[in-house]
């Protein structure tokens, strides 16, 4: 008996450039208790069925054709007015990002209390807030009847979370959409969400329709998973099955595209389905080229040195010293980076791993410390220009491709702009080099007469590449260059930065919070918490035979394919 | 393709005319000050008198009804004024001058705003504290009240010749300079938002100054707004005007602007000779409301946030 059925359901966006078919011809079902993941890359249309279902698609989107019954009532053709009775009461819906899917003017208990209110029509008040203590207790919120009186902001993420799933649990419904719950989560918080929606499910028989791009988080997570390309749905099948024998191309291929914790591979496979490299691109000896040319130096050991590198930021300003509050982002920081090695810097969100990227780039400046680039010490170095020939030998990469170039540049420009300023080749080769450079990472010279809006994510963070490869830099700052892209596309990106480092011989120093992407990419990785770095080691031996207890906990958390979610085991 | 081509096409392609072509208000609104502009442009042509000229001006033809009233002489299509001035001919030319001060103003609050406005949004500190403190000094007084003050000094000091030689000029500095803060505003609160991309560090990160970062990086993403504040504010720079030529300060009697002759005509409104104060106004309505609808319309294209109706 299905909890929800879905028959060729088919959403449109009516647009400017003709009508856009987001989902197209969808059919499933899901039993109560049962997790039904929705995956799939972004623009698959996998958002769109969860909102689609409770008709919130944001106008002018509609449902074209198709059937939607919960539990045998047919909600596809409901009024505004009725389905409104089925939201919250029927239907729970768990959004994104905690950090903004609360009302930060009310209390938990408020918040909590109207949904009881209007769903269970429960009008006693102290009988709603036992409801409502019950349901925190049930998320798993330590002292609850104190936690209920407080406000949004009082919460971590993770609580916050926590929090949207009472209030989605409010209405006792029987069908939870998830759309990306733990997406805007650390793993280790992330870990726990999943743990309780699942449990949740088990003992509530609700059923849950959990939308993710993330394929660990299906693995660790679903009872079956349906597979999203560009509105149709491919693939559908029990987890186990189809993770381990996809029998879809596009399946094999996103699943071939996640890096693996397991173990290190030379390059990712070279997939199908996902945007390829233009045509036609002219290759170019890096030996003889302009790019190789640079001024090379003889072979050192450690290009850079990080010594006791300190910064605190002040979270409240006071006139006296003493009343002035701090943050401490990093504390004390040690490391060296060797000539042509891939470094990495893991860490939750907040530990200081960007800062570190910052300040060795020129953005921020340490309070102590020093920071030595090819023996030149770049912290209060009273020789600007031996500073400012430093800083020129090292480019950063970007975490989001969408806001680092400059939207009202023309990508030859982009490109072209630091080798004239720094006037790097004579005025009249430039054009040559520029064409040259997005050959060379893939995209192609005629691409240099487009804006970057022109552009998707990955190509963008090619240019973005492109870009930092103009001023023929030794050390490249990559900091989370493709946390904002799809799987497939991070798969081609790190390719291109493993290719380039192998010609040109750079040396880079790598941030991410993603391990099994750490993994991949490093020779040495350093772990941060607070700050502070907690352990430096040789990748292998750190994924192998981490020292740390904090090291330890990380690694046991990160998604892994091989502990699959076995069905069997617990219904 | 040639590129002059490909960015007409761009042009023709972009959100900006897409969104022209299906609002009815910004199709009308654009069209009337196109064709306002154009007779304020082309006046000396259009116009049948010079009415800088006082040889053409007999003092027998004052006060003319319109042509559809009685007593109309078909030489004045919308009468006279109180010298005998053909009232078409004068509107076409001070609709001219009107626009002239409104345009000129605005550049000049833009130069000064853009300026300041860039500076202390991407300086911060204690420059913008400074910067946006002169601001709210220059915003607490009212544009009108220094205008009139400034003008009434000059008119004094230098004379009511000299003035009226240099009025023009003198409005377009009394209400630039009084404005900017409009302006600055508008830019710093942009490049607050602007310079807190990640492109922005990668400028830094290439080594490039302060100065190609804010005019070649910043400035250029921040436009947007300011096309919208600036259409608005050339519609205010011409109320500010008008009014202060019905006060006396503005433009000289011999060169009138919209504003002098709603001035003019305000004495004989109840003598019945209601055209010249009338005819004039409506057309310093029609130009500011077309402008304003513009601006409007800017700001909800620019802004999407804002966008009113569901395609």
């Amino acid at each position: 008996m299905a909890l929800l059925t879905i028959k060729n359901l088919c959403i449109e966006f009516p647009g400017r450039h003709g009508t856009e078919r987001a989902v197209d011809e969808v059919s499933f079902d899901l039993s109560p208790g049962e997790i039904l993941g929705l995956v799939g890359e972004s623009g698959a249309g996998k958002s769109t069925i969860g909102n689609g279902i409770v008709q919130l698609l944001s106008a002018p989107g509609r449902v074209s054709s198709g059937e939607i019954f919960l539990n045998n009532t047919k909600i596809s053709t409901f009024s505004s007015k009725e389905i409104i009775k089925i939201r919250g009461s029927r239907v729970g819906f768990i959004f994104q990002d905690p950090m903004t899917s609360l009302n930060p003017l009310f209390t938990v208990e408020n918040q909590l209390i109207e949904t009881i209110n209007k769903n269970l029509g429960i009008e006693d008040s102290k009988e709603a807030s036992r409801i409502a203590v019950d349901l925190l207790d049930q998320v798993g919120i330590p002292e609850p009847e104190i936690r209920i009186k407080q406000f949004p902001h009082q919460f971590s993420g993770g609580m916050r979370q926590r929090v949207v799933i009472a209030i989605a649990l409010a209405g006792d419904p029987e069908l939870l959409i998830a759309d990306e719950p733990t997406t805007a989560l650390d793993v280790s918080v992330q870990d726990q969400i999943l743990s309780l929606i699942r449990k949740l499910c088990r003992e509530r028989q609700v059923g849950c329709l959990l939308v993710t791009h993330d394929m660990g988080v299906i693995a660790s997570v679903t009872d079956r998973v349906a597979v999203m390309y560009r509105g149709k749905m491919v693939e559908i099948g029990k987890t186990a099955e189809l993770l381990t024998s996809p029998k879809h191309e596009y399946t094999k291929s996103l699943i071939s595209a996640v890096p693996r914790s397991s173990k290190k591979i030379e390059r990712f496979p070279l997939v199908e389905y996902i945007e390829t490299t233009a045509k036609g691109l002219k290759h170019i000896d890096v030996k003889t080229h302009w790019l190789g040319q640079g001024t090379r130096h003889e072979n050192i050991q450690d290009l850079l040195e990080i010594k006791d590198l300190n910064l605190s930021f002040v979270t409240r300003d006071a006139f006296l010293k003493k009343n002035r509050k701090y943050l401490q982002a990093t504390r004390d920081v040690n490391l060296t980076v060797k000539q042509g090695e891939t470094f990495g810097l893991v860490g939750e969100s907040g530990s200081g791993k960007s800062t570190i990227a910052r300040m060795v780039a020129g953005l921020q400046k340490p309070d102590s410390g020093s920071i030595k680039f090819d023996g030149v010490e770049l912290v209060d170095n009273p020789d600007p220009v031996a500073v400012k020939q430093a800083r020129l030998q090292m480019q950063m990469v970007f975490q989001n491709p969408y806001s680092s170039l400059n939207s009202r540049m023309k990508v030859d420009d982009i490109i072209a702009e630091p080798i004239r300023f720094h006037r790097l080749a004579p005025p009249q080769e430039i054009r040559t080099i520029v064409g040259d450079l997005l050959d060379h990472v893939g995209l192609g010279r005629a691409a240099g007469l487009k804006y970057p809006h022109e552009f998707s994510g990955g190509q963008r963070q090619r240019i973005s590449i492109a870009r930092a490869l103009a001023s023929r830099p030794r050390l490249l700052i990559c900091d989370e260059p493709t946390s904002a892209l799809d799987v497939s596309v991070q798969a081609q990106i790190l390719n291109l930065l493993k290719d380039l480092q192998d010609e040109l011989g750079l040396t880079m120093l790598f941030i991410s919070h993603d391990l099994p992407v750490i993994r991949q990419m490093c020779d040495r990785v350093a772990i941060m918490r607070h700050g502070r770095i907690l352990e430096t080691a040789e990748s292998e031996d750190f994924f192998e035979h981490p020292q740390n207890e904090y090291s330890i906990e990380l690694l046991g958390l990160m998604p892994r394919f091989d502990k699959i979610y076995e069905v069997e085991a617990t219904v | 393709m040639d590129p002059a081509t490909s960015h007409w096409q761009g042009l023709l392609q972009s959100d900006l005319i897409y969104h022209f072509k299906r609002d009815k208000v910004a199709i009308t609104s654009s069209t009337v000050f196109l064709i306002l502009a154009l007779m304020a442009l082309f006046s000396p042509v259009i116009a049948p008198f010079d009415p800088y000229d006082l040889t053409q001006i007999d003092l027998m033809d004052s006060e003319m009804p319109p042509v559809w009233q009685e007593g109309a002489d078909e030489r004045f299509l919308l009468g006279t004024d109180d010298q005998g001035r053909d009232l078409w001919s004068t509107i076409l030319y001070g609709m001219r001058v009107s626009l002239l001060i409104g345009i000129f103003a605005v550049l000049l609050q833009a130069a000064i705003g853009i300026v300041i406005g860039l500076v202390s949004g991407y300086i911060g500190g204690r420059v913008d504290s400074i910067l946006m403190r002169i601001a709210d000094v220059q915003l607490s007084f009212s544009t009108l009240m220094v205008a009139i003050i400034v003008l009434a000094i000059v008119k004094n000091a230098f004379g009511a010749d000299t003035y009226s030689s240099w009025a023009m000029f003198i409005l377009i500095l009394v209400i630039g300079l009084s404005e900017w803060p409009q302006i600055a505003r508008t830019v710093r609160s942009s490049v607050l938002a602007e310079k807190e991309k990640e492109y922005v560090d990668a400028a830094h990160v290439m080594g490039f100054g302060s100065t190609r970062i804010m005019f070649k990086h910043i400035l250029p993403n921040c436009l947007s707004p300011i096309f919208v504040i600036a259409t608005l504010q050339i519609a205010n720079a011409i109320i500010t005007e008008a009014a202060l030529s019905f006060l006396g300060l503005g433009m000289p009697v011999t060169e009138p602007s919209l504003g002098s002759l709603i001035s003019i005509g305000k004495e004989y409104l109840f003598s019945g000779s209601w055209w010249i104060t009338l005819i004039p106004g409506f057309f310093l309505v029609l130009i500011v409301i077309a402008i304003n609808l513009m601006g409007d319309f800017l700001r909800d294209v620019f802004n999407p946030k804002l966008y009113k109706g569901v395609a």
